[in-house]
């Protein structure tokens, strides 16, 4: 069962890699970072299964950095919609040469 | 038994993920990604990890996705029904980012074949659950070997709380 997991972990990664590369909605965008992160997670349980509860704690942690990450995140979003008026992450070009 | 269980929540956790991220709106989105947080919460539970499921339905799917919602629901983005897919020469260059980390993924699990059955690990966790509880097989290593870790998540929860209310506040209104 630890291959399949290990499998299911890679499916979700890609999928989330993907979802982060072609959809332009900033939202959706972090949402699919949260399913690469969870996809990480799966990896460490399964791990967990042949190496001791190290890999679970460590679930832990990226759970933590996660909830982080999503307040701060979420917080740049509103802020940046402010200006904008929209999430659309094709119409931030300040930055883009 | 086990087994079928296990493809069962695999398959719908990998066909809400699908639906995270072709999905019209972002409510939907959000709606999908629900479902794979608890179809994932069901593969932790077959895997032996019965208080990080718990916590993944709590926290996940409890906590961080209803801050989504909020500020989906705050930014008024419920009606944006459009695809919005980037098309053209990007996705060209995102489909060979994702084929070089699916062919990546591929050789590290060839290489993974020998260990399909739990080893030593899932036996010490057992013999730790049955001494101290579930709980307390992930509460004594984490406040005694990764207590440093630990307290410094605790530190950057707070950086995360001051820099959220800060980037969050109207700035011209003191």
């Amino acid at each position: 069962m630890i291959t399949e997991a290990l499998g299911l972990s890679a499916i979700l990664f890609v999928i989330g890699t993907f979802g982060v590369l072609v959809r332009r909605n900033a939202i959706i965008m972090f949402l699919c970072i949260e399913l690469q992160l969870n996809a990480v997670n799966v990896a460490f349980v399964a791990f967990s299964n042949v190496f001791g509860i190290e890999g679970q704690l460590f679930v832990f942690f990226v759970m933590t950095v996660a909830a982080a990450e999503a307040a701060v995140g979420l917080a740049i979003i509103i802020s940046i919609f402010r200006h904008y008026e929209t999430v659309d992450v094709s119409s931030f070009n300040l930055l883009k040469w | 038994m086990t087994t079928v269980l296990f493809y069962a929540f695999a398959a719908i956790a990998i066909a809400a993920a699908i639906g995270v991220v072709v999905a019209r709106s972002p409510v939907g989105s959000l709606l999908f990604m629900t479902v794979t947080l608890f179809a994932i919460s069901g593969t932790f539970v077959l895997l032996e990890a019965h208080f990080l499921a718990a916590v993944q339905v709590i926290v996940y799917a409890g906590a961080i996705m209803v801050l989504f919602l909020f500020v989906i629901m705050l930014l008024n983005l419920g009606h944006e029904a459009q695809r919005d897919l980037k098309w053209g020469a990007f996705s060209i260059v995102s489909a060979a980012v994702v084929g070089g980390i699916v062919g990546l993924m591929a050789l590290q699990l060839r290489g993974s074949e020998g260990m399909g059955a739990p080893g030593a690990g899932a036996q010490a966790i057992a013999v730790a659950s049955r001494e101290y509880g579930v709980v307390g097989a992930i509460a004594r290593p984490l406040y005694t070997t990764y207590v440093v870790p630990f307290e410094i998540t605790g530190i950057l929860l707070l950086v995360a709380i001051v820099g959220a209310i800060v980037l969050a506040k109207r700035s011209g209104a003191s």
